[in-house]
């Protein structure tokens, strides 16, 4: 039988992960539609317009999952792990404050004249708007990001008498130590997540007919953010785990599959890490290569699990592989970056059939990504919620297993339709021509007609 | 005043704000089952469908601000309230995922309407059974609940849960009068009248069965001299129920909607009565429950800063979708 707590750890990893989707798609997406508006004010022409039109209304659907998934993280914290609530409460509880009166109503308040309003205050304050969409979903990740670093480098505290955090030092809580990177990181993952999506639907319809504009321009478009964001992702990557190493270098150690401390580390490839007999049987391996990655002289000493105390090392089982599916389709991604270049140079960008369909193939790499890489940090954090001074074990709410096991039945089910629906009505928005799409030239007609007045007044 | 008690305010403003905004948009799935026609519903659903995203914001506000401002307060609630509060957060996915969902495919609109009525009743229905039992009071053991998970679960948390449905439903149906025309607005006039007078019943009975609850209840609101401060708002109830009646008998577009804000606001006020100085009845107060001054201090700068600004563009949506709303006004 399950106890209470491992029900409430599937459940939390089981609805953040579900949760976590929608952000990372919304967030690029909203920056992309501001884009789009802005290119249309700018050069008028209609195929912005339209490709404008055509994500408005994917993105209307997936900030409503984001919205709804979203809310039951915000009190999720409370009903499941009531105790981490109390303690960290007075340090993560007034950045979540931040986060929803800079970030939450900017979102919701502009949303409704970004989907409903174009007709009703004027092109330039639509576009406002939907910079503000866009700014909104911004804060979100910066505020949301610095709680969840601080649970893991967590800074500028001290513990008062009931064992509560108490705020110290505001700068140092919310830049604190690997902050800054984990911000870059997860930014420029929403931000391919995005890319690549967008870039697949324009392949799709590319491969039905490689004139069609706006499929060329939104494939033109995702891949040199591709071809720019993706390799700028490894460095800021390898950044991230050098900070890593520095303050979790147990994490590191699991990520590598590295259980005995050695010499020039080896770069293990892939392996068969095993836990409770804490060794790897390494299949493929660099020798030394695992040194110089880490601390840039191949020689160097990598800490190996073993060396850690038994009670504080994360499970390599499972952190060992999801880095390794993080990290090959970010370097997938690279490699269609460059190979975008090449063609376009080429001058086969929109012609190359089998780049479009690994386009295609390539489109949910980015969610792929986003929750290995999440995984890997959440799981590599283990086994405490606020790494190093409180242990995950004591963070639990005092509720039953049956009440917990009910709501997590009830969350799958519920989540898997309701989501799966949503997911089904995106990709029916997928599948029509963007330059056939009815709805949005009739926009342009209307909007026409509207603006005429608008300017008179 | 201290920055504890400064907080409270805060914090009760924003329930208040969450209970009357998202309470009218919930109202209107409440009132959804007695909308016959889609043409009707489609009108329903886009009166609400650019502010109910920002409406509910008002709840994670009332949610992250209890987290920060009273973790304790937090840790001890949520925990008492699991089964109601993840039974209302499972209605407000399906309602709220129905507002695009239900125009995506012309065969399933049905299907999304129930599902927009489900979430509507079952997220209301169960914000008043929490609500009751949040009343009822949460035993305490050291900083946690110490209770069952079926705490909750009493005749008077069933019967506020009933009686918050007939309230949005009365929230919902006068803010349909005020936003539609012709023979919507008729039919939403005579639901109004029902919702109301359900809602006046609930009112009258809750507030003579929360007293008898705890004795202290009691004491708060019939000792001598209390009872006198206390009189005026059973008196404004009595006052704003006359002008609730007539302006829906009258058929006045704004005022019934605006009369039954103001019962909201007396029964709100009623309920901190009540409770006051404690944060969770029976025994945790704002002072024990409040994170240290340094917590409370940060976030009420940010308080400060950004409330002023967001009730600016909040009201410019409002202005910005304010009138009657037309059958075409809809992006799908």
């Amino acid at each position: 039988m399950f106890e209470a707590i491992d029900l409430a750890r599937f459940q939390f990893a089981f609805v953040v992960s579900f949760h976590i989707i929608f952000p990372a798609f919304t967030i690029g997406l909203a920056s992309y539609l501001a884009v789009l508006e802005g290119l249309w004010l700018w050069k008028k022409e209609d195929r912005y317009l339209n490709i404008f039109n055509y994500w408005l209304k994917i993105f209307a659907i997936a900030f409503g999952m984001g919205v709804v998934s979203g809310i039951v993280m915000s009190y999720q914290f409370g009903t499941n792990w009531s105790v981490f609530s109390d303690k960290t409460g007075p340090v993560l509880g007034p950045l979540m404050g931040y986060e929803v009166l800079s970030a939450f109503f900017l979102e919701a308040g502009f949303l409704g004249i970004m989907l409903f309003g174009m007709n009703k205050v004027g092109k330039q304050l639509h576009f406002f708007a939907t910079l503000m969409v866009a700014f909104g979903t911004f804060f979100s990740a910066f505020w949301i990001l610095s709680v969840n670093s601080w649970m893991h480098t967590p800074a500028g505290f001290s513990i008062n008498e009931v064992g509560q955090f108490v705020p110290e030092d505001w700068i140092q809580i919310i830049f604190n130590p690997s902050f800054p990177y984990r911000l870059v990181h997860m930014l420029m993952a929403a931000y391919l997540t995005t890319a690549f999506v967008v870039g697949a639907v324009g392949a799709w319809h590319l491969l039905k007919n490689n004139k069609n504009l706006c499929a060329r321009t939104m494939l033109s478009m995702a891949m040199w953010m591709a071809a720019i964001v993706a390799p700028l992702q490894l460095v800021a990557g390898d950044m991230h785990g050098l900070n890593t190493l520095e303050y979790q270098p147990a994490k590191i150690a699991a990520m590598e599959g590295h259980y005995e401390t050695k010499k020039g580390a080896p770069l293990i490839l892939f392996g068969i890490p095993d836990d409770d007999a804490m060794e790897i049987n390494s299949i493929v391996e660099i020798p030394k290569l695992g040194s110089m990655i880490l601390k840039h002289d191949f020689d160097a000493e990598i800490k190996g699990l073993r060396d850690f105390p038994a009670d504080e090392i994360p499970p390599a089982e499972i952190i060992f592989w999801s880095f390794r599916i993080m990290v090959g389709i970010g370097m997938a991604m690279i490699a269609l970056g460059l190979w975008s270049l090449f063609l376009r140079f080429k001058n086969l960008f929109y012609s190359t059939r089998l780049f479009h369909q690994i386009c295609l193939l390539m489109g949910p790499a980015g969610f792929i990504a986003v929750i290995a890489g999440w995984v890997t940090t959440e799981v590599g954090r283990q086994p405490f919620t606020v790494y190093g001074v409180l242990r995950t074990v004591d963070s639990v709410s005092p509720i039953d297993a049956p009440a917990v096991a009910t709501s997590l039945l009830v969350f799958i089910v519920i989540y898997f339709l309701v989501f799966g629906a949503g997911t089904y009505y995106i990709f029916k928005q997928f599948s029509i021509n963007p330059e056939q799409d009815k709805d949005a030239t009739k926009k342009v007609g209307s909007l026409g007609v509207s603006l005429k007045l608008f300017d008179k007044a | 005043m201290s920055i504890e008690l400064i907080w409270a305010i805060i914090l009760s403003f924003a329930i208040f704000a969450y209970v009357v905004l998202d309470g009218f948009d919930l109202g209107i799935g409440i009132n959804y089952p007695f909308i016959g026609s889609k043409w009707e519903r489609d009108i329903a659903m886009n009166t609400v469908a650019p502010v109910w995203d920002g409406n509910e914001t008002w709840l994670i506000l009332g949610g992250g601000g209890l987290f920060a401002a009273f973790p304790l307060a937090y840790s001890v609630v949520l925990p008492a309230l699991y089964v109601p509060l993840t039974a209302m957060l499972i209605g407000l996915i399906l309602r709220g995922v129905a507002f695009e969902f239900r125009w995506k495919d012309k065969s399933k609109t049905q299907i999304w309407d129930k599902a927009f009525i489900i979430g509507s009743i079952g997220a209301t229905f169960f914000q008043g059974v929490a609500l009751g039992a949040f009343i009822q009071g949460i035993p305490m053991e050291g900083r946690a609940f110490n209770g069952d998970w079926w705490h909750w679960l009493s005749p008077f948390s069933i019967f506020t849960g009933i009686a918050l449905v007939f309230g949005y439903g009365l929230l919902g149906s006068t803010w349909l009068i005020y936003k539609t025309e012709n023979k919507t607005k008729r039919h939403m006039q005579m639901l109004g009248k029902r919702f109301f007078i359900l809602t006046l019943i609930m009112i009258l009975i809750v507030s003579l069965w929360t007293p008898y609850l705890h004795p202290e209840y009691f004491e708060k609101w019939f000792s001598y001299p209390r009872i006198l401060y206390v009189l005026p708002v059973p008196l404004l109830v009595a006052i704003s129920t006359v002008c609730c009646f007539r302006a829906l008998i009258k058929n006045n577009d704004l005022q019934p909607f605006v009369w039954s804000i103001i019962l909201f606001l007396l029964s709100f006020i009623g309920l901190m009565i009540s409770i006051y100085p404690n944060i969770v009845p029976p025994s945790l107060d704002i002072w024990q429950a409040a994170a240290p001054k340094k917590s409370l201090q940060f976030l009420l700068v940010g308080v400060l800063i950004f409330m002023p600004i967001i009730l600016v563009y909040t009201s410019f949506t409002y202005w910005v979708f304010r009138g009657k709303t037309k059958p075409d006004e809809s992006y799908h």
